[in-house]
This record gives structure tokens, sequence and C-alpha cells, in this order.
């Protein structure tokens, strides 16, 4: 019983520290709500005002310090219901370069909504140009409740990077589901660079806190500034991209579906990355308006190729089966394979046909000539090759071999929405065939380039970089270091193929010679330019959907190389139709400065075709 | 028909008391919830795409569970399992466990878990198990405070939880568990021990915000006080060597504290952590960083003066300076829209319902039920403390919801099980006897 007293007891002081804490709680709103003055307005309790501020956006430059994406100011017209007094319609329509029913369409709406509005500030009308907000600014007066506040749109004085740079726009209340440090109203980037470095270029918004007086005027800043926040501006981006080539390369591409990328093989850094059909920056500048017709297009402009379409590379591959032939030992740069119209890969003679040309040939022709019976030889040794058991053996190592190449996988480029293409599994083909029921007459189609191999344009102009190089690779990029912008060191970081460098120059040499060795069937001469050692290797990739795809990568000058292109266009037949015209004039623009005289009316030429309807 | 007879009908069972401020909570919760939207463009209280409408069905949700719980589930159930306790208690560490490797980050915390469009806190659920297991343990007959090995088990289990939800980095969560100890206070802890706790957290307190040595003269005075006081009122020898044990031991762990205080501020505290804790001390005036959410908490809530500018008219709340508007801060919408009329309200709200559940559970003549009872009252008292508290600038800023009326659907369901597992509790007790 004793016991029983005692914890009445302790239930009592308990209670009593509850009422204790309570009287605590009580007594501090007591003291904030009703005795404390400094955290009380005015008599009608809506003196503070607060403003935003948008901080400005980082601006965009090329690798030279062109400005390619700036800034242009214009205006928002907030309005607070609550503090609008009676005035003119028309006038306020007119002042705004509105109508008058749009006005008196929101306002009815304010009043509808009045109770839920309260004492909130609403954005009334977007983006008005400096020179109608001035006209308002004039007469506010006369509007009592409406004001203008900054805000900063993009601006693009220079024609190039439309699809590389990306666009902004208004966030999405799904984005703002997952992303709690945005509020609506607010612009984010929603591709391309924009996107990639968001958190760089958004910069952080600040406010002022005004007081106002009894008639809700503003009056002074609240506590001296104390309590403002100064708004950051992003920070700026410098990309690797340079500005001329670029808009070069748009032109060369104009009214053809494909993509240009140049890259400088020394760093890894991208030059220009053309898509085309593509949207140029004056669309850009007004997205909104333009999306619905952009995203119905058939030829999809939205879309950056670049990174973001895989195609069989077609005969550059071939290129990559020599370098695994040469490393794996199966191959020497002297042997010679018979080539009569085609490899005959079946006992009941299945051909995979090739063109014309003199037999039989030597490594170094095979690559000047494209040979496609040479390379079905030199990927038969790969899969046969004693030092393995099984085809399948065999295939795993010379996939993995494929894949130190950057094919197969992400390259890990700093550009959003990279696709990693496919080499496709030893799993894959169980599956299909059945295991140990596939042999290298089953994947022939493999030593060209085609079959179920799929690259996107960026991977082929890194294997033009690796080729420059001789074995290795930067990672490819777009955006450079400049102060207060940091990138992942990995780009600094050369990455080595499972090949031996000291296998590249063997293959290189057929190179060169597709370009140079005129007259004697190089399918690449039509890339010649006296002085400039262009190498470079073409293609001519099978599309289920009508044409041909030409392929063409080079690069040049063939001793410490600047400049790495890869072009790749849908349905324009042969790699020394298109490709490889579009390539070597970008590569003559980036090292010459301009196209040689005899030339000119190839790039006429190239300039004013249509390849797409 | 003899048990019939004795089994009495609802309405003198349920204590209908508390379903009442219940049912008030999470429905004026609601309505601030509400006021508390950010969007500039109007929207029903039931659109799904804001906190409100999402919120309406959390209600609805809670409702069910509330109706299973009161009138399906027998409580006793929750006796009978937590009997085979450690299954249930080992099962919930390993979720725990698991949320930290495999949630992804929210707000520098790792405790959410998702499942689909779904996200739970298990902490939240943990605070239920943990009372579950340790009413069950404290109920079992010849189980005694005083012997401490008992107490070490109970202390275990309250320990345990916390210190996972602390590697969690929910600092805010963990702190509710040191209520628990108002329980093993009521179940016969020594009192002295409750004091040294309380010396314990002050003394923490004047040595990061002053120096270590102003705390070790603090003991030294208090230690001599203490001597003075008892020697001089004893004058049995065993009683006089057992004051002096005490009271060295005591006075030992209070400098070892001192010391380990500064480790654990500067060393095991993360920087936002330190930095909260610096601001509540007035050690840091910080208005634009951490103490800027304080004040503008503050702002809102002051500006609502006596009678508030009444619902949805509030200024400061509506356009998103004051963070976490809808969770954490959800009494800022209350200060600021009803005034101090609203906020004493919901205190007494609070004050009643915790008042009303210690009172049902002293009745109990079932120990399981009343120490479950005093688990749920020191819950929700130290999240009103807190909660509010840190509202008010008088706690530093530790993310936890007010119970029932803050947004979100894992605390809302959390508190309304372990309300409703109560209500069944007394329901029992009032039906059979």
């Amino acid at each position: 019983m004793d016991n029983g007293m005692e914890n009445n007891n302790r239930s009592t002081k308990l209670l009593i520290g509850l009422a204790v804490i309570i009287l605590v709680l009580v007594g501090r709103l007591f003291y904030v709500q009703i005795i404390n003055e400094s955290y009380k307005t005015d008599a009608d309790n809506n003196s503070m005002a607060r403003e935003m501020i948008y901080p400005p956006r980082g601006v965009i430059y090329d690798r030279n310090g062109k400005l390619l994406v700036g800034n242009k100011i214009c205006y928002e017209i907030l309005v607070t219901p609550k503090e609008v007094r009676e005035f003119d319609t028309l006038a306020l329509a007119e002042a705004l370069d509105t109508t008058a029913d749009f006005v008196r369409e929101r306002m009815e709406y304010y009043h509808t909504y009045r109770s839920k509005i309260g004492w909130q500030t609403l954005t009334f009308l977007k983006m008005v140009p400096s020179e109608t907000y001035l006209r308002f600014a004039e007469e506010q007066f006369l509007f009592p409740g409406f004001k203008g506040q900054v805000r900063s749109l993009r601006e693009y004085p220079f024609n190039a990077g439309g699809n590389l740079l990306g666009y902004i726009s208004e966030v999405s209340p799904e984005y703002l589901v997952d992303h709690p440090d945005y509020k609506a109203g607010d612009y984010y980037g929603r591709t391309g660079l924009e996107a990639a470095r968001e958190a760089d270029l958004r910069g952080s918004k600040g406010w002022h806190i005004y007081q106002r007086d009894s008639r809700g005027r503003q009056k002074n800043s609240y506590h001296d500034g104390d309590y403002d926040v100064e708004a950051v501006p992003g920070k700026d981006i410098t990309t690797t991209i340079d500005a001329y080539l670029q808009q070069y390369g748009q032109q060369l591409m104009k009214g053809k579906k494909g993509s240009v990328v140049a890259i400088e093989p020394s760093t890894g850094e991208i030059l220009a990355m053309v898509s085309s059909p593509g949207i140029d920056v004056d669309v850009l500048a007004d997205f909104g308006r333009h999306y619905g017709t952009l995203s119905k297009d058939k030829n999809k402009p939205l879309y950056n190729r670049a990174v973001s379409a895989s195609y069989p590379p077609g005969s550059v591959f071939k290129l990559v089966n020599g370098l695994i032939g040469l490393e794996d030992g199966v191959l020497e740069p002297w042997m010679q394979y018979p080539c009569y119209n085609g490899y005959v890969y079946t006992s009941s003679g299945r051909k995979l046909g090739c063109h014309t040309h003199r037999s039989p040939l030597n490594l170094e022709d095979a690559v000047m000539m494209s040979c496609n019976g040479y390379f079905c030889y030199v990927f038969k040794s790969i899969l046969e090759n004693p030092a393995y058991h099984s085809t399948e053996e065999a295939y795993v190592h010379w996939r993995e071999m494929v894949m130190s190449f950057g094919f197969g996988r992400k390259l890990g480029s700093d550009f959003p929405s990279e696709l990693s293409g496919n080499i496709p599994s030893a799993d894959f083909y169980n599956r299909y065939y059945r295991k140990g029921h596939w042999r290298f007459p089953t994947i022939v189609s493999l030593s060209i380039g085609q079959g179920e191999i799929l690259t996107t344009p960026l991977q082929i102009a890194n294997l033009a970089a690796i080729m420059a190089n001789r074995g290795y690779y930067y990672i490819p990029h777009v955006v450079k270091a400049s102060e207060g912008v940091e990138i992942d060191p990995v780009y600094y970081q050369k990455q080595y193929t499972l090949v031996d460098t000291l296998q590249f120059p063997k293959v290189v040499k057929g190179m060169w010679k597709a370009v140079n060795a005129l007259g004697e069937g190089g399918t690449a001469n039509v890339a010649y330019v006296p002085g400039l050692d262009i190498c470079g290797k073409t293609g001519t990739a099978q599309n289920p959907h009508g044409k041909d795809n030409s392929v063409f990568i080079c690069f040049a000058p063939v001793d410490n190389p600047r400049i790495a292109v890869a072009a790749y266009i849908e349905n324009a037949g042969f790699g020394a139709s298109w490709a490889c015209p579009i390539a070597s004039l970008l590569v003559e623009k980036y090292l010459r400065g301009e196209i040689s005289e005899g030339r000119r009316d190839m790039e006429r030429r190239v300039m004013t075709t249509r390849l797409i309807h | 028909m003899q048990e019939r007879s004795l089994d009495r009908g609802l309405r003198k069972t349920v204590d209908w008391r508390l379903i009442v401020v219940y049912l008030a909570l999470i429905l004026f919760g609601w309505m601030n919830i509400y006021a508390a939207v950010q969007s500039g463009e109007p929207s029903s209280i039931f659109d799904l795409g804001c906190n409100s409408g999402k919120q309406a069905l959390w209600i609805a949700g809670a409702l069910v569970l509330a109706a299973l719980l009161l009138f399906v589930i027998n409580p006793y159930f929750w006796d009978s399992i937590s009997n085979s306790a450690y299954l249930v208690v080992l099962a919930l560490l390993v979720l725990l466990v698991l949320v930290i490797f495999m949630s992804n980050n929210v707000k520098g915390s790792h405790s959410w878990f998702e499942l689909g469009p779904v996200k739970f806190q298990p902490a939240e659920l943990s605070k239920i198990t943990t009372s579950l297991v340790l009413a069950s343990v404290m109920s079992r007959p010849g189980f005694k405070m005083s012997n401490w090995k008992h107490f070490l088990l109970a202390a275990l289990i309250v320990l345990i939880p916390m210190l996972v939800i602390v590697a969690e980095s929910e600092t805010g969560s963990a702190l509710v568990y040191a209520g628990f100890i108002f329980v093993l206070y009521r179940e016969g802890l020594s009192g002295w021990l409750l004091a040294l706790f309380g010396m314990a957290v002050l003394l923490f307190v004047l040595t990061i915000k002053t120096h270590w040595w102003v705390s070790l003269i603090v003991i030294a005075v208090v230690s001599l006080l203490y001597f003075i006081h008892f020697l001089r009122r004893t004058s049995s020898l065993r009683l006089r060597r057992r004051v002096v044990r005490n009271g060295l031991a005591a006075a030992v762990a209070s400098v070892a504290l001192v010391f380990a205080a500064d480790v654990i501020f500067h060393r095991v505290l993360k920087d936002y952590q330190r930095e909260r804790i610096e601001v509540v001390l007035g050690m840091k005036e910080d208005l634009k960083g951490v103490g800027y959410n304080v004040h503008q908490s503050l702002i809102a809530i002051g500006s609502g003066g006596m009678f508030g500018k009444g619902y949805l008219k509030g200024t400061q709340t509506t356009f998103g300076f004051v963070p976490e508007q809808s969770t954490d801060f959800i009494f800022c919408t209350v200060g600021e829209e009803w005034g101090f009329v609203g906020t004493l309200g919901v205190i007494v709200l609070y004050g009643l319902l915790i008042f009303w559940i210690v009172r049902d559970a002293e009745k109990a003549r079932n120990a399981f039920a009343r120490i479950y009872g005093y688990c749920i009252a020191s819950c929700l008292f130290m999240h009103l403390f807190i909660n509010i508290g840190m509202t008010l600038g008088l706690m530093p800023v530790i993310g936890i919801p007010l119970p029932f009326f803050s947004y979100g659907g894992s605390s809302l369901w959390a508190f309304t099980a372990m309300l409703f597992i109560f209500i069944a509790l007394d329901r029992q007790e009032k039906k059979y006897f």
C-alpha cells in the first residue's frame, strides 16, 4: 500500500512537471505574441513586404571566350489583389501590351478566390520586354497593387549549338515534387548544357524585406536590411565548343539527317557537336511557343543524335577488328587474303559481298580499300584463335577488347542523355542461337561493323580520337574548367584501350593511304587536302529504313593531330559521298580557317543539297 | 450470459474524451496544412496535388486504422506478441539498419524508407514497438526497477533503438526516446537518477556555453551543499557512508560529463547540429543561416498577436519564408492565423490529452496498460515540447513532427496506432472490471 501511495505521488510529480513545461510554452507564446513588439508589424499586420531577387543565370562561353548564351532582362508583372484599388482596365491593358479581356478575366479570377489568395502576391503577366515595362513604370502609380519584378531570359548572340546548349523552362509541378529547393516560377535547365550544368548556372535567390506604411506604400528596409538575403549570381560556364566550327558544322549538315562530332584528341574536348536536323538558337529563346510543332516534327529536331542515337558503325569498325587481330597475334601487317567480290562463309556458298578491287591485299591496303573479305578473315582468326577453347570464350575476350574502345557502354561524358550503344554479350547469342550453336559464320557481319553492333556518333568520334592518339583517349566532354567551375578529374586521365599502342601505327598507315594515296583505289580520296595529311576511314552502314548510312571518321594532321571528326549521315549512301566531304571540310576549316580554292565547289554542293524531305 | 452483462457498452467503456481531442487535433491540423500551402495559385483543400489533399487521404486511412485497433484487434494481442518481443525488436532493428544503407538521402538524414510512391520512417514505427516491448517486459510479475539487472534490461530496450536512430542521423527522433525516462521513473527509478539526468543536461549546456571550469565550480558548490545538507541530517554511520559514496559517484560522473561534453560537442555532433544548438543558446547570432528559420518562425507567430490574422489570411506563412511549412513548422501557421487564442487552444488540447492518458493509465489495474499509457504520454510530451519549443526558439531546430497535426502519413498513422492501442487497452479495463 505504501508502494501505491508512493506511485501516486510520482504520478502527481510528473503531472506537475507537465504543467510547468506547458506553462513555460504558454508563457513564451504570451511573450512572443502579446508582449514583445519587435515581432509585431503594425496595426493591420501587413507591414512587411518581401521582394524576391532572382539571380542572373550564369552565361555560357565557347572555348575562345565568345559568348554563346547570355542574359537579357525582362520583367514579370506582379499583383497583390488585396492592394488593388479601382483602376482603368483599358489603360493597364494598353500599358502592358495586352488585351482588356485578359485583364478583366484575371481580376475576376482573383475576386473568385480572394479568400484563398489573401495577402499573397501573384504573377500577373510573364516575360514582359523592357520597352513595355518602361512604359508601364511611368504609369504605375495609376495601378496600385501592381509592380514589376526583374527576371532574366536567355539570349543567344551567335547561332551555334542549339541542341547542345539546351533550353530552360519554368519548373513544372512534377519537377517541384522531386526538387524541394525550387519554387513555383523558377526556371531550370531542361536539356543540354543548361541541364548538365544546372547546379553551377543557377545561382541562388535572395530577397529584400521592406516595411509598409498603413496605406501599403513601401517605406524603408526592415531592420536596416539585416534580414535581407543577397542573390548569388550563377557561375559562368566555358564550353570546349569552338563557336565558329560548330556553326560551320551546322551549315554543312543543313538538310541532312545525322550528326558530326569533332574532338580535340590531345584533351578529349569536344570542338563541335552537331545534330541535324536541329534547333536554331532563336527557337531556344522562345522555346515555349515552338515546343508543340518541334515535338511533332517527324525528323525529331529536339533529339540530340550525337549522343542519343545508336547506329551500326559499318566499315569504320574494321579498324577495331584489325587492331584486335594484331594484338592477339592472329594478324600481321604483311598477311594477305584473297577477296573476289566477297567472302564465302558457309559451305552452301552464302557470301558477304565486297566491291571490286585487286586481290589479294595486305592489312594496309585492306584498310585503304575497305575490303570486306579481308576483315572476315581477320574476325575468323580472332574467334577461332587456338588460345581459346571455344568460340564463346574467344568472343568474350573480343568483346572485352572492343569495350575498352568505349563501345557498348556510356563513355561517361558530362553531357546528359548519353546512350551506351550495344556490343551484344555472349549470353545474348546463347539465348538467341542456343549455347554452343553459334560460331564465326553465325555472326560474320560483326567483322565489318554490321549486325547487332550499335554505336553512337560520339563513340565513333572517340574512335577517331583513339586512332589519332595511337591508342588512348580522354573521355569526351563539353565543359572546360574555368574560374569557380571545376570538372571531374577523370577528364584529365588517359584511358588506354586493351590494344598495345605499338599496334596502332600499322593501321593508321592504311587510314593515311585511304585519303592521300590518289589513284590506288583508296575509298576516301574525296577528303584529300594537300598538306593537311588527313587520315580517315569510310563506312557504309546498312539502314533497314531505306538507303545506307554514310559514315566517315578522320583525324589530322597525321603527326600530333589537332582534330578528330566523325560524321554519320542517315540514308545518304556511300561513306565517300556525304560523310567524307562533310568531315574533311570541317577539318580543313578548323586547321586552315578557310576552304581551299579547289574544294569550294564541293562545299557549295554540300551546303545546298537537301537529303531529307 | 453472465459474461455479457458484465460487458459494458461502448459509451461507457471507451474514453471518448481522448477521441474528441484526437479528432479536434487532426482536423485543425489539416485546416492549417491547407493554409500553409505555398503555391501562388489557389486550389481546393482536397486537391491531391497539394499537401492538404494528400493529408485528407492519410486522415481517412488513419481513421480506418483507429477503428481496426479499437474494435477488431484485441489489445492484449499486443501484449502477447510482445512476449516474443525480442523477435519483433530484432526485425525492426534490421529494418532500421537496412534503411541506413538503402534509402536515398532526404535532407541529410537517411531514415526514409521508400516503397514505390510510399515513403515511411521506420523510426516512427519503432516508437510503438519500443513502447510495447517496454510495457510488456516491465509488467512481468517480479520485475523491479531497483534490481539493477531489470533496470539494465529496461534501459537497453530504450537505448538500442535510440542509438540506431542516431546512426541514421535522425538525432531529433532519438531525443524523443529520452522521454522514456519518465516511464522508468514512474515505475520506480530513483528520483535521484532523474534529477541527475536533468543535472547532466544543465551541465552540458553550461559547459558548451561558458567554459568547463564554470561547470566544475557549479559541481563543487552543488556537491558541497549536498554533503552539508545530508550529513547534518543523518547520524547513522551506515547512512552517512552511503550518502558520501553516492555523492562522490555523482560528482565524479558529473566531472567526467563536463569533459565529455566538450568532446561530444566538437567531435561527435555534426556541423549543422552544433550550429543549431549554438543558435538556441544565443552563442551565435545567425540571422541568415540556421537562425533565419527560427527568426522567421518567431515573426510568423509573433505577428499573429492575440486573435491572429484570420484563417487563410497569413502573410508570413503562405510565402514559403518559413521552412518546412506544413510539417515541422506547422505551428507557425496556427500562431499567425489564429493568434495567441489558437496556440493556447492547441497547447491546452495536447495538455488535456496527455493528462487524461496519464489518469487513465493510473486507474488501470493491468500493469501492461499502465506502463504503455505512460510510454505514449511521454512520447507525445517530448514531441510537443521539442516541436513547439523549436518554433519558439527554445529548442534547437530538430525536425520532428507535431503529433496528429503535421503533414505526413507515417507520423499520423504511427501516432494514431499508438493512441488507439491505448484506448483499446483502456476499454478492455473498463469492460471486464
